[in-house]
This record gives C-alpha cells, structure tokens and sequence, in this order.
C-alpha cells in the first residue's frame, strides 16, 4: 500500500463518479424519450440533436436555482440527507466489475458488501423525511423505510441463491467476478428464472420504480420524503434514483444474466465491457417499459404482495437451491444434472406461482362482483 | 493477500469520501451561484399553498412499527445466513440439516403472523 497505489484509486474513483454523473443524465434522457415513444408523443427534442442535451440544461438550471429551506427543518441532518443517500449507491460502483481486469476492489464477501451498502440508504430516506418537519415528508418517508426493508428481504434471498449456486462451480462463490466465471455460457437467468423475478421485482422496489412508487407519490404527497428540497438538492435525490437504476441494472446483469460474457468475448477482451453495457441497457428499457402502462399500488398490496408472496417465494428458492446443492455435492453429480434440475424446479416453482397468483385475482374478481350485484 | 486486502478496502474508504464531498461540492457551487432573495412567505413549510397547522411531526399508522420489527427478525436471519452459505459445503452434515430447520422455523413464524392477521394493512 504506497501512496502511489492511493493516487490511482483516488483517479479511479474521481473517473467513476463522472461517469456515473454522465450516465444518469443519458439514463434520465433515455427514459424521457422512450416513455414518450411508449405514450406516442415525441419527447425533449430541442436542446441538442434528439434533445440529448435537455437533461444536462436541467442539471444546469438546478444549480442556478434559489436555494429555499423552510425556517422549522433541523438544519445540520437536513444538510446531511441528500450526502447519506448518495454515498452507499456510490460505494456500490466500486466492487461492481467490468470485465475479469476492470474491477477496482474485487472484494471476496463482494456479495454480502453489496447486500449491507444497500441496506444504508434507507437512513437517509428516514433522515429526510424526520428533518423536513412536514407532514407529506413524514408519511413520505414512512412509506419509503416500510417499502424498502420490506423488498430487500427477496431481493436479499435471491442474491443469496445466487452465492449458493455459484458454489458449484468456482471456489470464489461470494464476489462477482467469481460468479460472472461460475455462469459460463449458461447464465443463471436460464437456471433459476424464479430467482430473476424475484431479483428484478426487489430491485424496482428498491428504487422506488413506478409500480412501487408510493413513496413518491406527486399526486398524494407530492413527492414524499424531498417535499421541502430544492434546487440542486432535489437533483441530488434523483441523480440517486437514476443511480441506484443503474447499479440495479448492472447487479441484475451480473448475477443472471452472464456479465460480460457474449460471443467472441474470450477472444477480443474489449467487446467485454461492451457486452456487459448492452445488456445493462436491455435491463433498463425494460424498466422503463414496466413503467408505462402500469398504474401505483396501494401501501396494502404493496406490503401484502411483499410479505404475503415475494418473501416466501424466496424462501422456497432458497431452500430449494440450497438443498440441490448439497445433494449434488454429497453424491458427486456432474455440474449440468445439477443446473437442469435447479432449472426444471425453479420453472415448475415459477408457473405454480402464476397460476396462484391468477387464482386468487379472479377469486377477488369474483367476490367483488358478488358484493355489488347485491 | 494482504496488500490486496488493504487496497481493496481502501478503494471502498476513498469512494465513501468521493461521494460525500462530490455531493458537498455539488451544494457549495449551488450556494455561490445561486440568487437568494427570501421574502417571509419563504421559510413556510409547503403544504399545497395552504397555511400548515399543527406540528411537522404528526402521529402516523403504527403499522410501519410491526413490518420494521418483522424486517429484523429476517434481517438477523440473512446474517446467520450468508457466512453459513459461504462455507456450507465443507462443513458436516449437521450444519445444513441445522439451517434448513431454522428456515422452516421462521417460515412457519411468518405463516403464525399471516394466520393472525398481522401482515392485512388495517
């Protein structure tokens, strides 16, 4: 450790927090257009070709905007909420790997790491909200803390899944690079899609997406736990949105979806970080496209379909993969007896989910049509 | 190892600085640039544009209360977890048996809570 290896971290990092500076602002004029495209109308389309640079005019008249804070906020901790929010969703990047050599810190616990940063945030959500001394801002971030202690529980047991089947196959179960090298070429979207579902659902709770998104709520309580933010500090709140989009994008791609591996990845190393971008940019628009034609949920479907499905689903998974796995490694099974069986349950698993889920929706269906026909 | 392993959480020590003061920097720019011209209608906490009453701090539902003490029973649970599953493998036969009894312990606490109406926002 010399001082040498401590300037390159620090351009490392300076590097980083540009480039994700710049990637919300394209992430930002990506989901501004393609929502437009989803509603038939056109989008930004003045500022720069395509109004490519509109979302960069935003952030400049932020800056320049008059700085209002109401005189009954607790000054010091409504200061402090915007930097509690931003900086766990920032030290997130740096375990996040782009390629087997583009990784800054491959931890070993990279998982478990990822798993306890995440956790932060909803400090600062809570901090906001209290600080503000608003009501809207209170219920706000009331809601915020329920919701995303309430996800992170099957995004948590997905991820832990995914640790356990990495086992199988490389001796680094726990970091992601190591579980990028235990994919292969089958990514574990195809072996465990329960477990991606499971994963993308928490993930969009998790940064309040718009199925999720009663803790923003602009049409209830105006924006929840940023009602009394202005200015660049309401920007700092949605650079976080936007980041925390894009780690979950990037988390999804690596745990399932194979990371940077593609054709010819092997051969020519620089079409890995390409791939890897791609297919974190599939996982947005789908994101987005999630985001167009489905309405909010209420706080009780939100917390019943949390509580009530997503966390015993989980827990299913869990068990499920956890005990394949040692069966496998009691008896000695080739690594493919293995995933095809994990596979086929996960799949099987997945379906029964469906059908229960549609079940009971038309057994609602019906019991609300009885109560009216009355 | 060792020069990896301070480097590595190095690397996580001076992000958590860049973060915090990329953030500050963003604010004292905003402060120099920005006009202040505050009336005495602008300290007001926004309610819609109606005078707010009362406190800031209002009493809201207790149920966000039983969902925060849930949480943490599954959260100690994913910390007794993730170092079983890290090592899972090299461990006797004792080991999993004894964590997949603990896991249907606590389904089956999470079915005792759902049969007593606990998790039906009300």
């Amino acid at each position: 450790m010399s001082l040498l290896d401590l300037i390159t971290i620090a351009i490392i990092v300076f590097v980083l927090f540009n480039g994700i500076l710049t990637a919300v602002l394209g992430v930002i004029w990506a989901e501004r257009k393609a929502l437009a495209r989803l509603q038939q109308r056109v989008g930004p389309s003045r500022t720069g070709p395509s109004g490519i640079l509109q979302t960069a005019a935003d952030a400049i008249k932020l800056m320049l905007k008059e700085d209002v804070r109401p005189g009954s906020v607790n000054v010091v901790i409504f200061y402090l909420a915007p930097l509690l929010i931003f900086t766990p969703i920032f030290m997130l990047w740096m375990v996040l790997p782009f390629g087997p050599d583009w990784v800054l810190s491959d931890l070993g616990i990279g998982l478990f790491y990822i798993v306890a940063i995440l956790g932060l945030s909803v400090v600062g959500h809570v901090l906001a909200g209290w600080a503000s001394n608003n009501k809207y801002a209170l219920l706000g971030s009331a809601r915020n803390a329920a919701q995303l202690i309430s996800y992170e529980l099957p995004l948590v047991f997905a991820v832990l899944a995914v640790g356990l089947l990495a086992q199988t196959a490389t001796d680094r179960p726990f970091s992601l690079a190591g579980i990028v090298e235990a994919q292969g070429s089958v990514p574990y979207l195809v072996i465990m899609p329960l477990g991606f579902i499971l994963f993308l659902v928490g993930a969009l709770a998790e940064t309040a997406r718009i199925p999720f998104d009663i803790p923003h709520a602009e049409e209830e309580i105006v924006g929840g736990a940023f009602v009394e933010y202005s200015g660049i500090r309401w920007g700092v709140f949605f650079l976080t949105e936007y980041a925390g989009l894009a780690t979950m994008a990037f988390l999804a791609t690596i745990l399932f979806l194979g990371g940077w591996t593609g054709p010819f990845s092997d051969q020519v190393p620089i079409l890995q970080p390409f791939y890897l971008l791609v297919k974190m940019a599939a996982i947005i628009l789908i994101v987005f496209w999630i985001r167009a034609p489905l309405p909010r949920l209420r706080i009780d479907q939100l917390m019943a379909f949390a509580w009530k499905l997503a966390i015993p689903a989980s827990l299913v998974n869990l068990l499920v993969v956890a005990t394949i796995v040692w069966v496998q490694h009691q008896n000695g099974w080739e690594l493919w007896v293995t995933s095809v069986t994990i596979s086929v349950v996960s799949i099987v698993l997945a379906v029964a989910t469906g059908i229960f889920i549609q079940r009971r929706r038309e057994q609602r269906l019906r019991q609300f049509r009885q109560r009216w026909a009355q | 190892m060792p020069a990896e392993y301070a480097f590595n959480w190095a690397a996580v020590g001076i992000a958590a600085i860049f973060g915090f003061g990329g953030v500050a920097s963003f604010f004292v720019i905003s402060w120099i640039l920005a006009p202040r011209r505050a009336t005495s209608l602008t300290g007001i906490a926004y309610e819609c544009g109606i005078l707010p009453t009362g406190e800031g701090n209002t009493r809201y539902n207790v149920r966000y209360y039983l969902f925060a003490l849930f949480f943490l029973i599954f959260a100690v649970e994913t910390v007794f977890l993730f170092p079983w599953a890290f090592v899972f493998l090299d461990l006797p036969a004792a080991a999993f048996y004894s964590m997949v009894i603990f896991l249907v312990v606590l389904f089956f606490g999470l079915v005792y809570a759902w049969r007593k109406g606990v998790l039906s926002w009300r």
